[in-house]
């Protein structure tokens, strides 16, 4: 891969990760939210893919082996949040978990 | 492999694009593990085929499997879709969307001012990095993909403490996972006020 092609991959990595946070900001379901932030995290992954290509280490790819761990254990505390605030309010609207007291 | 980059890059943004514009929750999350198919082609066409195999297999594998089947036991049905499409007014999404464009251009901007290439360097690596900039320059295919062997060396030498910490991360999220995710029993609601 030459170096525009890495170039390129930057510019996927932010294009990916802007099309997360407008979808995390728009969406007000629970589900469409948790999915927005898969999207980013994966696009910070594809980041540190580029710059362990970009420099040639193999540094990235233990960087995004953490970052698979780190989405792993936070999609299934999400999820398990998200049935526990359905199961309760019978709702996945994020403006229902406005009253987490009661 | 460069054409490989550019088709599986294009059906990622697509895809992604899909996915936050669905209202079908079901139908976001299929678009969802072809964007990670995709992402995983462009893993592999970086010289990361090791990072691509662990996309497909946790990522699309795993991951998407969990969310499907919360997708499932929820159970929203048409009324959840017809809910998800009122909210998907053009008045919501058009702010967000301009803030995301924004620091998108802004970031993009940022990179091509040479933002990437004045970024500073450590100057052990220094001259190794610019030797393989200018033969990746010369030729297309220069840099030799990153073999699992090479990041498993890494993974259990320097970072292994990043390991066990991986995996105290991940005992947290199953009992955290596991306390949540237990049946609710209704008196302990009213016990608890």
């Amino acid at each position: 891969m030459g170096s525009a092609a890495l170039t390129q991959a930057w510019v996927l990595t932010i294009v990916l990760f802007a099309i997360g946070l407008a979808g995390l900001l728009a969406r007000r379901n629970l589900v469409f939210m948790l999915m927005s932030v898969e999207i980013m995290l994966n696009a910070a992954g594809l980041a540190f893919i580029t710059a362990g290509a970009r420099w040639a280490q193999a540094d990235g790819q233990v960087m995004f082996i953490l970052i698979l761990t780190l989405a792993a254990s936070e999609v299934a505390v999400g999820l398990a949040l998200i049935l526990h605030l359905f199961s309760a309010s019978s709702s996945v609207d994020a403006d229902s978990a406005r009253a987490l007291r009661d | 492999m460069i054409g490989l980059f550019y088709l599986s890059g294009a059906v990622a943004v697509i895809a992604t694009v899909l996915v936050v514009t669905r209202s079908n929750a079901v139908h976001a999350l299929l678009y969802l593990i072809v964007s990670l198919l995709a992402v995983a082609l462009v893993f592999y066409a970086l010289g990361a085929p090791f990072a691509a195999a662990l996309e497909v297999i946790i990522y699309a594998g795993a991951i998407m499997v969990l969310f499907v089947f919360v997708v499932m036991m929820l159970n929203l049905g048409h009324e959840a879709a017809g809910q998800e499409r009122r909210w998907l007014h053009p008045s919501v999404w058009i702010g967000p969307a301009l803030l995301s464009a924004l620091l998108a251009a802004e970031l993009l901007y940022l990179m091509a001012s040479g933002g990437m290439h004045a970024a500073p360097l450590v100057a052990s690596t220094s001259g190794r990095s610019a030797a393989a900039l200018g033969t990746s320059s010369s030729t297309a295919t220069a840099q030799p993909p990153i073999e699992p062997k090479q990041v498993g060396l890494a993974l259990y030498g320097p970072y292994l403490l990043a390991v066990e910490l991986g995996s105290m991360l991940l005992l947290a999220g199953l009992v955290g996972a596991y306390h949540l995710g237990r049946e609710l029993p209704e008196r302990h609601i009213g016990a608890g006020r």
